[in-house]
């Protein structure tokens, strides 16, 4: 079965989606990447959505569903390269995905993925210290 | 109904009808004669009678949608072309036509001078064709008309959206004018393609321009900030004036958590700040 390949960099996990965005796949890249998030002890998700052309509703809400359970395994999410097209089409389908954090290319979404685990990972080291 | 008896008249008297029509036409035209030239006029009525002359010889019927006629209609379409870009009025255009009536009716005459009855006849099958072609020029003036009015509407929403870069990853985007849903769909596609080839992080919108911000406008500046976020920039919403703040209170307008500022240098002083970035004096 096609599967979405999750690449391990470091702390963080890598979502590169080249191909069509069917609705299968997205239930199938849930369950990998939230099993991921376990095995790896990831600290951040980076999906790199700029080959998507077509986004629908469906897509939109998974998107917003992988950044919620990320966040619940401790994860943050950053979606990064969307079309200007597919912006335009979730903000007119009324999806503004509040939830996840966005940004313009790979290398400006490790940026924010590296500054968000420095925050937490102090207070997490922090956290360790007083056990 | 035939129209065999004016192609005789026509190609009979092709000369005596052109110096004629021109005399008429100089004289309705007394007031546009700076607009057109003499020679230009000449040229158009001459092709005009040629083509009504070998339309009326391969035909009989006045239908002047017919295959005969394509060739007239070319030239109608042309001199109306011609007369919309000079600056005539619908009704000047129509008259070129129209003043041929006069010369063609006093020739008529003349051939049927013994025959009220005949004359009658041919002078109503010559009204008939002359007032279907009259309309059609009016009708192709129309069109150059509106075609020019939707190449203006397309050069304006072009002119009225530019992306200017303040600083390296700071975009500005002065807003003139109303806006409806077509332009903030043109603001919001020049914006986000602005992002993606300059790398911006930060998007300066200016509504100094802007005359008045109703809901709907409140909606569409709130889906671009939207939109911009969802490509992973921020926006900043300037140059809002005093009224324009007590319109979006009193109307209700929640901006949710997109940051205003009062002016575009406030804005730019704050998106240097997001940047890690300050301006000294020396």
């Amino acid at each position: 079965m096609e599967r979405i390949p999750i690449l391990k960099i470091g702390d963080f996990l890598l979502v590169t989606v080249q191909v069509d965005m069917h609705d299968r796949l997205a239930v199938t890249l849930q369950d990998d990447l939230t099993d991921r998030i376990v095995s790896s002890r990831a600290r951040g998700v980076l999906i790199d959505i700029s080959a998507l052309d077509i986004v629908d509703s469906f897509i939109g809400r998974m998107l917003g569903n992988i950044a919620g359970m990320a966040r619940i395994l401790d994860a943050e999410t950053v979606v990064v390269g969307m079309q200007p097209s597919v912006a335009i089409t979730l903000v007119e389908l009324g999806l503004s995905l509040p939830g996840i954090r966005t940004a313009l290319n790979i290398d400006r979404g490790m940026d924010l993925l590296r500054s968000a685990s420095e925050e937490t990972g102090e207070t997490a080291s922090a956290g360790r210290e007083d056990l | 109904m035939s129209t065999h008896s004016l192609f005789e008249i026509v190609q009979r008297h092709e000369n005596d009808l052109l110096v004629e029509w021109l005399r008429l036409q100089n004289q309705t035209l007394s007031a546009r004669r700076d607009r057109i030239s003499e020679s230009q006029l000449r040229a158009n009525s001459q092709d005009f009678i040629m083509g009504l002359r070998d339309a009326l010889s391969a035909t009989d019927s006045s239908d002047t949608s017919g295959p005969a006629f394509a060739k007239l209609r070319e030239v109608l379409t042309e001199v109306s072309k011609q007369r919309a870009s000079l600056g005539f009025s619908p009704s000047e255009t129509a008259l070129f036509v129209l003043s041929f009536k006069e010369a063609l009716f006093g020739r008529l005459r003349q051939e049927n001078a013994n025959d009220p009855g005949a004359f009658a006849e041919k002078a109503w099958d010559a009204t008939k064709l002359l007032d279907q072609l009259g309309l059609f020029t009016v009708e192709a003036y129309t069109k150059t008309r509106e075609s020019v009015i939707s190449r203006q509407q397309q050069e304006l929403l072009e002119l009225s959206t530019p992306v200017v870069e303040l600083w390296t990853g700071i975009l500005a985007l002065p807003l003139i004018g109303t806006l409806d849903s077509s332009r903030t769909q043109v603001v919001m596609q020049n914006l986000l393609e602005a992002i993606v080839s300059r790398e911006a992080d930060l998007a300066i919108i200016d509504i100094t321009g802007v005359p008045t911000v109703d809901t709907l406008v409140a909606q569409h500046l709130l889906k671009t900030v939207a939109a911009a976020r969802l490509m992973g920039a921020d926006c900043i919403i300037s140059g809002i004036r005093p009224q324009i703040a007590q319109t979006i209170i009193h109307l209700g307008v929640d901006l949710g958590n997109v940051i205003t500022k009062a002016t575009l240098a406030d804005a730019f002083r704050l998106a240097l700040k997001k940047k890690n970035l300050s301006i000294a004096s020396r």
